[in-house]
């Protein structure tokens, strides 16, 4: 009885110690380097789209960027109630002066030209773009081939990096057109003023699955095609004491795991999507 | 040179240099103490960005040929338009009334909307009725619905031409036998047309920097081929080169105004 | 008298008994004319007959300048008839065009038309309602510039001239559509006392060439010189109508008699 008391109590000592210097050494990291000491505060779009974000409710956890968030909080010793959110744009999260969030995240490429004015985590997703044209069109009879892509006319929202992708990696015969938002993409092929949208391909899953009415997913770019497969990263301030810690958060993270099984509960499996065949 | 007239040159002269230095002046105060506010370098690295600007300035200038083509013919079809609107307002007989309601009621409406919503609902509204390509490209309803709003503030522009050309006019005209079309044609249109440039050309300015709003439909003219190279280098850079271009084209197009407006003061004292 | 009336509607050449064998150039019968509720013309009646020049004296606001507009039709009349020839033009509805081109008028402040050079003013409407060939209208500009002295005027804009030249140049407007009645409406009460004379000189070369003249004038010793009538009106009515030498020296009419005591001690 005694030694099983005894056995417990050095147990739950161990325990309680153990628990205690795990989060001791994680808010050590970040203690004093976060925008409210003792919270951290994460920044989405306005409004948060699905499946990054289910019903622009980014504090549910529910939707892939919500729940990367309050992993990597949790690894940096940030428990649920000691995460704030806030909105911003993609300008207020470039511009320069004082940032009102620790890290941000919508989706943001990690760009070696970004680099100059602020600062990315190492990459919590990797993907590629896809394109989506509309069942039943003349596009959706394409061959998933650079030179049957060519011919289309693309459409992509332009705060994305789809342009300069297209322009380098296909060359389309036609300009491109460029929409404010994925809503505004939509109206555009469903009014047929282009034949093809470039999306990242969760997104592109999900706009086909859910936003526009018979869309249909021509293909995926393959990612050795892509001189940098589109890798997304935490935005931070230019030069943030923080990035050790996300980093290694987020490190931790793919580590045991937990990135893919995020990965797989809220994004749809892109495997069957047919690569786009650049050599054609 | 006359005392007089030597007085005066020196006065001149005088004046030029004075406003010279305080210009100097206060240039230099505000070069002295911009860079001393601490965030300076970040704002420089972020708008002021040289070799950015270098980079994308090109790119840039060729998206703004398409702000130019857009402009181009826009604006012959929005002076045939006003000049109809206005004549539809300045109808005077009975049979045609309907024509003056339309007149006023088109002018209310597309005065009363801003442009860049008229340009979303046109834009984006009738190619979603289902128009096969290519009538329903943006750059058409984009064009049309910048020429209904300009056109609606040039034919009130062109009406009040219109009504400032004196009665006697008009009588000395039908006075000679001129039908009611011959009298506006050759007399009342050239005098109010001539009489209102200087007011036309302020839309004509402003036309220039509105064509980007079709940007918001598909177009990537220069301001959206800036915003494309704000997002991929997170840097605004390019939107001060953006706004270069389009100072290049609207200063020169400003002064000149300004000479007209001037040039017609000093004939009518 | 005959003359071609075919461009005027059926309805406008009914010819009343009374008129064919007498005919005046122009009968004016009862007409009156209102601005809201003031009659500016009160049952006017006048006959001028053919060549002759028939001056309107009275004061600012007797309606001479009305009258005259009512002439050309510029203004409805409410209320009379107005022959021109065997035609009536004051029927409601008629079309005003070709009245327009038998009756010249010529107003105080000219209204030439000041984006166009004078060649420009006097060729428009003989371009554009007469159908002439610009050939045509220009050669009759420049014979009747050179007959006012004004040929070498032809290419300057209205604003280079003088207020007597502008006025001339009016005159000359209005002669190029080789009117059969010239109505001068005031036509030197805008100029400098030194110009006047040289538009009085075109209207009596425009008499001497047996033109059909109605002159509404404050010049009195003009009136009194080259005049065959004189019509004196007062608010709106004809008070007198009397060769100028009666009129001048011994008017019937106290009014009249007022009225010249009151002008010519100015």
């Amino acid at each position: 009885m005694a030694t099983w008391f005894h056995q417990s109590l050095v147990a739950a000592t161990l325990l309680a110690m153990a628990a205690a210097s795990q989060a001791i050494a994680a808010n050590e990291c970040a203690t004093g380097h976060t925008l409210t000491e003792g919270r951290l505060t994460v920044a989405t779009g306005n409004p948060a789209y699905p499946p990054w974000v289910m019903n622009d409710a980014p504090q549910s956890g529910e939707g892939f960027e919500s729940a990367i968030a309050y992993a990597v909080a949790e690894r940096m010793g940030f428990d649920k109630s000691a995460v704030d959110w806030v909105r911003t744009s993609f300008d207020e999260a470039i511009q320069p002066g004082e940032k009102n969030f620790d890290f941000n995240l919508q989706q943001y490429s990690i760009k070696p030209e970004r680099l100059e004015v602020i600062d990315f985590s190492t990459p919590y997703y990797t993907t590629t773009m896809a394109v989506v044209v509309k069942e039943g069109s003349a596009a959706a009879a394409t061959e998933p081939t650079a030179s049957g892509l060519k011919k289309l006319k693309f459409g992509a929202a332009a705060g994305t990096t789809s342009q300069p992708f297209l322009a380098k990696e296909l060359q389309p015969e036609q300009d491109m057109l460029l929409y404010d938002d994925n809503a505004d993409v939509v109206a555009a092929i469903s009014a047929n003023q282009i034949d093809a949208i470039v999306f990242d391909l969760p997104s592109a899953l999900f706009v086909t699955a859910v936003q526009l009415d018979g869309g249909k997913l021509l293909g995926q770019f393959p990612v050795e095609n892509n001189e940098s497969p589109d890798n997304f990263g935490l935005l931070m301030a230019k030069g943030s004491a923080l990035k050790p810690c996300v980093d290694a958060a987020i490190e931790s993270l793919a580590a045991d795991g937990t990135l893919k099984q995020i990965e797989s509960q809220w994004l749809a499996d892109g495997a069957g999507v047919p690569v786009i065949d650049m050599s054609k | 040179m006359t005392p007089r007239q030597r007085y005066e040159q020196s006065e001149r002269r005088r004046s030029v240099i004075v406003a010279a230095v305080s210009l100097a002046a206060v240039g230099a105060v505000l070069a002295w103490l911009v860079p001393m506010a601490p965030g300076w370098e970040a704002v420089k690295r972020s708008f002021f960005n040289w070799p950015i600007l270098v980079k994308t300035f090109p790119t840039l200038l060729k998206a703004f040929m398409l702000d130019v083509m857009i402009f181009a013919w826009s604006l012959p079809l929005i002076i045939v338009l006003a000049l109809v609107i206005a004549l539809c307002r300045n109808v005077r007989s009975a049979a045609l009334f309907p024509l003056r309601v339309f007149g006023a009621f088109y002018t209310d409406i597309f005065r009363g909307v801003p442009t860049i919503l008229l340009v979303y609902l046109i834009g984006f509204g009738i190619p979603g009725l289902g128009l096969p390509r290519p009538w329903n490209s943006p750059y058409l309803w984009g064009t049309v619905a910048l020429v209904l709003t300009y056109s609606a503030y040039v034919a009130e522009v062109l009406r009040s031409g219109i009504e400032s050309v004196h009665a006697s006019q008009r009588s000395a005209a039908h006075s000679l036998g001129l039908s009611e079309a011959d009298t506006m044609r050759y007399v009342v249109l050239p005098q109010a047309i001539r009489r209102q440039i200087p007011a036309m050309m302020n839309f004509v300015i402003a036309l220039q920097k509105d064509v980007a709003l079709l940007s918001f439909i598909g177009p990537v003219e220069l301001l959206r081929q800036a915003n494309v190279y704000k997002s991929l280098m997170a840097n605004f850079t390019p939107y001060v080169g953006a706004a270069i271009i389009f100072l290049c084209v609207t200063i020169p197009a400003t002064r000149y105004t300004d000479h007209l407006l001037a040039k017609q003061r000093a004939q009518r004292s | 008298m005959t003359r071609s009336n075919d461009e005027l509607p059926a309805s406008a050449r009914a010819v009343p008994e009374s008129l064919v064998n007498e005919l005046p150039r122009l009968r004016l019968e009862s007409v009156s004319k209102c601005f809201d509720e003031v009659t500016v013309c009160d049952q006017i009646t006048l006959d001028i007959a053919v060549g002759e020049m028939l001056c309107l004296i009275g004061a600012s606001g007797s309606g001479k300048s009305t009258l005259l507009r009512c002439l050309n039709l510029l203004e409805p009349v409410d209320d009379g008839r107005i022959w021109l020839d065997n035609t009536e033009i004051s029927i409601p509805g008629l079309d005003p065009g070709p009245v327009r081109k038998r009756i010249g008028i010529v107003f105080q402040s000219f209204n030439l038309f000041p984006h166009m050079t004078v060649m420009d003013n006097i060729t428009l409407a003989p371009k554009r309602v007469l159908q002439q060939e610009p050939e045509q209208a220009q050669s009759v500009a420049r014979t009747l510039l050179a007959q006012f002295g004004l040929e070498d005027k032809a290419k300057e804009y209205p604003d280079r001239l003088s207020g007597g030249q502008q006025q001339r140049v009016a005159i000359v407007r209005a002669l190029a559509m080789k009117p059969e009645v010239m109505l001068l409406d005031e036509i030197t009460s805008a100029l400098d006392p030194e110009l006047v004379g040289e538009v009085l000189d075109v209207v009596r070369a425009l008499k001497g060439q047996g033109m059909t003249i109605v002159l509404a004038t404050h010049e009195m010793s003009f009136a009194r010189e080259v005049a065959d009538r004189v019509c004196f009106l007062d608010k709106g009515k004809v008070v007198e109508v009397a060769p100028p030498e009666v009129m001048f020296s011994n008017p019937a009419q106290q009014r009249t008699q007022q009225f010249l005591r009151r002008v010519l001690q100015q």
